[in-house]
């Protein structure tokens, strides 16, 4: 028996899958499962449905300032990125230059470099500085972070990118001006999009830099921790828990559908050039 | 050729560092001409044109549209629009939008804009295609919304760099016919760029040959096939027998040979000719020889014997080898008489035209 590549095709592949997809996602699914349960430990049996740990989530300052402040450092964060990524990313699609590649591997280490490393290092040179720790040093922390996403995402939205569409612009009478606004603008705007949702997803879900850099006013991430130590907190964080998953898988989602749109609109467009 | 060119080229050059990509190219395109730049990749021809459209600024020299000189004007204030290779359309406008991109600068009112874009799409036969957007459309019809885009703009100059090149062959013909009777029709000068000398054939008034940056020949279509002056343009215009001949004569304009087996001819002159130990590069096209039949007979005839056949349909390739000659000559006969059926090694004999021979500098 052998696939379609004349692959062979095993038994025990399904079961592969099964186990593979249980061991990822079946820990995330508990989440949900528990913050409804009407009961403050997380055993089974459930002991009945209840939303009460969702209600108390809007009474609790402490989760509200947090979730303030993470809100703050993921639209900061979104935004530098994505503008800094743009720059890189037009220079890397649009020109050669000399040391073209080493700027794009230095640009895209922090993905590799361990982030717990990273975190230090930044601490240790903002507390040298004498700078104190706030959400400013969490956001530039998280930006050098959060840059290699954006830069993946407008790199792919940039590389389809027909030079000559901003010439024909220019050819049937509009200023640069204009065309950065009729042209340029639009046919790159769904990869905009798509960078800033990614990075906001990033930097809400982010914990070790926000953790050594927030000082005194945590992000979400960081006030989980910090619930954690106590057995009664424990429902409330797993509902906040769910309204976090739920945000992130919304937010990529919606960047991924916009993405492949704009994708497929460009390819289509560039596809008699190749 | 009326009083004031509506192009304008004169003694631009064009470096990128030591690179000579336009090298004192010199050039007077007449209004209401379809103009061919026409060379392999890299002869400038696109430099040129970018030239003309303000993409690219010469190095040196002047370009002139409409006695204006344009050195200095960006391309959004030149009296020119482009078809580009790509075609360029925004992919996220709609057809009509696509068309009506240069109007909108125009301010004009509402209705006066609908009927300029409703007039350009009739006239390139997309007027059913208005709504669709750019990933909707086949190669031939992007082709038809980048030509109407540039011809509502009532360009004085309009440049297409290499339109017909990304069309299958079928479509590349069908919008030859229809971009020469479009030209025709508006009566707008045509600077065509192509590497396709059929393409520069079939639609041209006049064609640039262009070699390495420079122009190496301006003439008719007719004059540049019939008539090159240099064998690399004999060349890249399509197939020739060359021979070499000893110079017995020459004056100012004319050249007297004596060719190995085309006997002795006077022929033009080609412009910056140069003889070489007293030879000559002589030429004639494969299809100015012709097979005589049985008994037939013709003022110039050479005998020989068929070497090679080559099948190309309505067209045969006889590979002739003639005594006293360097080279076998290549015979381009049309099939109705049976050139297909000619076994190979047999003898044949071949008539020529001497008015068909060309002498060509090196």
């Amino acid at each position: 028996m052998s696939g379609r590549h004349g692959i062979p095709k095993s038994r025990w592949l399904p079961a592969y899958v099964a186990i593979y997809l249980a061991f990822l996602y079946l820990p995330i699914l508990l989440l949900p499962i528990f913050s409804f349960n009407n009961a403050a430990t997380t055993t089974f049996p459930l002991a009945g449905f209840t939303t009460k740990w969702y209600a108390s989530l809007w009474h609790n300052t402490a989760l509200l300032e947090a979730a303030r402040n993470s809100m703050i450092v993921g639209v900061s964060v979104a935004i530098l990125s994505t503008v800094l990524g743009i720059c890189a990313a037009r220079a890397i699609t649009r020109y050669r230059f000399r040391g073209q590649r080493a700027a794009t591997g230095l640009i895209m280490a922090p993905l590799f470099l361990p982030e717990i490393i990273f975190a230090v290092s930044l601490l240790m040179i903002i507390l040298q500085l004498g700078v104190e720790l706030s959400l400013v040093t969490v956001i530039l922390g998280q930006v050098i972070f959060c840059l290699p996403y954006a830069m993946s995402v407008l790199i792919s939205g940039f590389g389809g990118f027909d030079r000559s569409l901003e010439e024909a612009s220019l050819d049937l009478g509009e200023t640069p001006i204009g065309t950065f606004r009729r042209v340029t603008l639009p046919v790159v705007a769904p990869a905009l999009v798509s960078s800033l949702l990614v990075s906001f997803t990033v930097s809400l879900d982010e914990f070790i830099l926000a953790f050594f850099l927030s000082g005194t006013e945590p992000t979400l991430p960081v006030y989980i921790w910090g619930q954690l130590r106590f057995a009664a907190k424990l429902p409330g964080v797993l509902a906040l828990g769910s309204v976090m998953i739920l945000i992130s898988i919304l937010l990529l989602t919606l960047s991924e559908i916009i993405r492949r749109r704009a994708e497929h609109r460009l390819r289509a467009q560039g596809a008699l050039h190749a | 050729m009326p009083d004031t060119p509506m192009i304008t080229i004169e003694a631009v050059n064009k470096f990128y560092g030591i690179y000579k990509a336009l090298d004192d190219v010199s050039l007077d395109i007449a209004a209401g001409e379809f103009f061919s730049l026409l060379g392999p990749s890299g002869c400038g021809k696109t430099t040129l044109l970018r030239s003309i459209a303000g993409f690219d600024t010469p190095s040196t020299g002047d370009i002139r549209i409409d006695g204006q000189s344009v050195i200095g004007t960006p391309p959004n204030r030149r009296p020119t629009n482009m078809v580009f290779q790509s075609y360029a359309i925004f992919p996220h406008l709609d057809v009509e939008e696509n068309v009506a991109y240069g109007l909108k600068r125009l301010k004009l009112d509402a209705a006066e804009e609908r009927r300029r874009v409703e007039a350009a799409l009739e006239q390139v036969r997309l007027g059913h295609l208005g709504k669709r957007r750019a990933h909707e459309l086949s190669g031939g019809q992007r082709q038809r919304v980048a030509l109407a885009r540039a011809l509502v703009m009532r360009p004085k100059v309009l440049l297409l760099d290499e339109p017909l090149s990304a069309l299958d062959k079928k479509l590349r013909e069908e919008m030859q016919v229809e971009l020469r009777s479009l030209q025709k029709a508006v009566g707008i000068t045509f600077i065509l760029v192509t590497h396709d000398q059929y393409e520069a054939l079939a639609l041209s008034d006049r064609i640039a040959v262009m070699f390495g940056g420079r122009i190496a020949q301006v003439a008719t279509p007719k004059e540049i096939y019939q008539r090159p002056t240099t064998r690399q343009i004999a060349d890249f215009l399509g197939g020739m027998n060359f021979m070499k001949a000893r110079i017995t004569g020459e004056t100012a304009t004319r050249l007297s040979v004596e060719t190995p087996r085309f006997g002795d001819v006077t022929l033009d002159k080609p412009l910056g000719f140069n003889a070489r130990n007293g030879t000559a590069t002589i030429g004639i096209r494969p299809e100015r020889l012709r097979v005589l039949w049985d008994d037939a007979r013709a003022d110039f005839e050479l005998a020989g014997r068929v070497v090679d056949r080559h099948y190309f349909g309505e067209i045969t390739h006889l590979i002739v080898d003639v005594p006293g000659m360097e080279q076998p000559l290549s015979v381009s006969e049309t099939n109705n008489f049976g050139a297909d059926d000619i076994p190979v090694g047999d003898a044949v004999r071949l008539a020529y035209d001497p008015d068909a021979l060309v002498a060509l500098s090196d």
